[in-house]
């Protein structure tokens, strides 16, 4: 086979164990709400149960029908983004979740994009003098950063930041038309989500860049008299820039999962913040759509993440093809 | 008990692993002994709302001038025995899952590996989320839905530990000489997963203790009369405006718990497991 080939049938056996663990989690995520104990509809609609709402979840969901039926049902309507009515609002589920997913991305991928702007020359400033009291010493800085819970990250940016100083803006997303506004809002919540990423993207990278100074190539061009800092930025960074591509994917994950505490304390609107107040209301139908959403999110991010990574190293598409 | 003194000999011998050592003992002496020295965790002082930190309250008071101290040491101990125990059955139970799974082969192991999978595709928080909303609160139920979420990662690790070894000659020899199964995993087995095993639970550790504050934080773990950083974390922002107090001294109290926990548990695992340490 040819290398091309091969990456695509890597890409392809990717795709199909994509599909299998979707379905997979669908699956889960059924029998996650089917088998809770008791009345499904009153377990579905809580305190809100009147014979005409129970009714209308029992033809929706099609609780009359089989099992394998039901499954099928859900599926089939959560593959298409259709989630039913909300019993609360009246509106479309699936708008409910689509309003507040912006926020949510323009979160993860802030602080995503913060943590390898700022992760990242740390981790070359380390790996350029290894074992310096420097190195030593931003060793401890990424390692406090990457075991401080996000929890405890917000709340106190919040009570210095919001709180104490009154420099950035307490709580929401800002003015949906305000670009300044919601920048504004934006820049704590992301610094607590991205500080733990900072931290192990710093590690990482110079874990890697040490790994890729001490290769043969490297010392060749040092042979040649290459000064370190041409090494460093013309070639080393390139490879060692692979472990961190591939670990984005749960990044991003990770980040989505964390949103839900960041987004309380910093009263966002988003889809951490819709699942812990559907959850509050016990409104299931809205978290099962937002939990399907971050699931398939997750996966997916990992496979473009695999698929970068099989397009800049074509050794990983080759020892598994 | 000589190995024991040996591994603390060398995690003292460097400077993460003495500051690990260090903050997990300060933790746990603060845990352990705090309540033993303090006043009543709920006695309730409503003359003395809000005090700050003072000799009659070493870390001030709540909204109902309850002793922070008290409270504090209290919901730390029950943090730790709430994590270690997630982490203890997590880890035990992912072994034998994965044990079996890498002895078995064929499709028990696919099976497992692809429950794993699914679970895995889920974002561990969330997971927990949908799982304890569904399921209901209580500190035994509590544990046991946490428990699945960090099963797979013990269980991978066990799994390929157990398809290395059953390849290894001296296993096969015994498994010729018709040793029972059971004995061959009792002897072999579980003393060569346990070592990997006993990195990754003390690596896990932390996030867990991270975990279910963030979880008794939102509401979802420990329930009141009973009280964790999570939740002591969560009381004191709600009154936030009127005492930051008691919120820093248990955000304090839980960075330093799990940075403490990680920095032992990776110079645990450079001294159990100096291959997989990494670069240096």
């Amino acid at each position: 086979m040819t290398r091309s080939q091969r990456t695509a049938a890597f890409i392809a056996s990717r795709l199909a164990s994509v599909v299998l663990t979707i379905a997979g989690a669908t699956l889960l995520l059924f029998l996650m709400v089917r088998l809770v104990p008791g009345d499904f509809t009153s377990v579905m609609l809580g305190p809100r149960a009147t014979p005409e709402l129970r009714a209308q979840i029992t033809h929706d969901m099609g609780l009359d029908r089989s099992m394998v039926e039901q499954l099928w049902l859900f599926a089939s309507r959560a593959a298409t983004g259709n989630f039913g009515e909300d019993v609360v609002s009246h509106r479309p589920i699936l708008d409910i979740v689509l309003d507040v997913i912006p926020n949510t991305l323009a979160l993860a991928f802030s602080a995503l994009a913060l943590a390898l702007v700022v992760g990242i020359p740390i981790g070359v400033i380390a790996a350029l003098k290894p074992g310096s009291w420097l190195d030593s010493g931003l060793a401890l800085l990424s390692i406090s950063f990457i075991t401080t819970p996000t929890l405890v990250v917000s709340v106190i940016l919040f009570l210095i930041f919001a709180i104490g100083l009154h420099w950035l803006p307490v709580a929401g997303a800002g003015n949906p038309g305000d670009i300044m506004d919601r920048l504004r809002h934006l820049i704590l919540p992301s610094v607590a989500l991205a500080l733990g990423w900072v931290g192990y993207i710093s590690r990482l990278v110079r874990a890697a860049l040490l790994d890729t100074l001490a290769e043969l190539h490297v010392r060749t061009l040092r042979a040649y008299g290459v000064s370190e800092y041409r090494i460093v930025g013309l070639y080393a960074l390139k490879l060692a820039l692979v472990p961190v591509v591939s670990i984005l994917g749960i990044g991003l994950g990770d980040l989505i999962g964390s949103s839900v505490v960041v987004e309380i304390i910093f009263a966002r609107s988003g889809i951490g913040s819709l699942i812990f107040n559907s959850i509050a209301q016990r409104n299931y139908p809205v978290v099962q759509a937002c939990v399907v959403f971050i699931v398939a999110f997750y996966i997916v991010a990992n496979l473009v993440v695999d698929m970068i990574n099989a397009l800049l190293d074509p050794r990983i598409a080759v020892g598994r093809g | 008990m000589s190995g024991l003194v040996a591994t603390l000999k060398r995690i003292c011998s460097e400077r993460d692993g003495r500051l690990g050592l260090a903050f997990t003992c300060l933790i746990l002496v603060f845990a352990l002994v705090g309540p033993l020295v303090s006043p009543d965790p709920n006695a309730i002082d409503i003359k003395a709302r809000f005090a700050p930190p003072g000799v009659m309250h070493l870390l001030g008071t709540d909204n109902l001038g309850r002793d922070l101290m008290a409270r504090t040491s209290v919901g730390t101990r029950y943090a730790l025995t709430l994590a270690v125990m997630i982490v203890v059955i997590s880890s035990v139970i992912g072994s034998l899952i994965g044990i079996v799974a890498g002895i078995a082969g064929g499709w028990v192991d696919r099976a497992v590996t692809a429950v794993f999978d699914i679970v895995n595709a889920f974002p561990p928080l969330i997971l927990a989320f949908a799982l304890i909303a569904l399921y209901g609160k209580g500190s035994a139920t509590f544990v046991l839905l946490v428990t699945v979420v960090f099963i797979p990662q013990f269980g991978r690790m066990a799994r390929a530990r157990a398809q290395t070894l059953r390849t290894l000659s001296f296993i096969e020899a015994e498994r010729m000489l018709a040793v029972h199964p059971v004995t061959i995993v009792v002897r072999h087995y579980l003393p060569n997963v346990a070592g990997p095993i006993i990195v990754l639970a003390s690596m896990n550790l932390p996030v867990v203790i991270a975990f279910e504050a963030s979880l008794s934080f939102l509401g979802f773990g420990v329930q009141p009369p009973k009280s964790s950083l999570g939740t002591l974390i969560k009381d004191g922002f709600i009154s936030i405006n009127q005492s930051w107090w008691p919120t820093v001294a248990a955000a304090l109290v839980l960075a330093i718990a799990t940075l403490g926990a990680t920095l032992l548990g990776e110079a645990l695992r450079r001294v159990i497991d100096p291959k997989s340490a990494g670069v240096r």
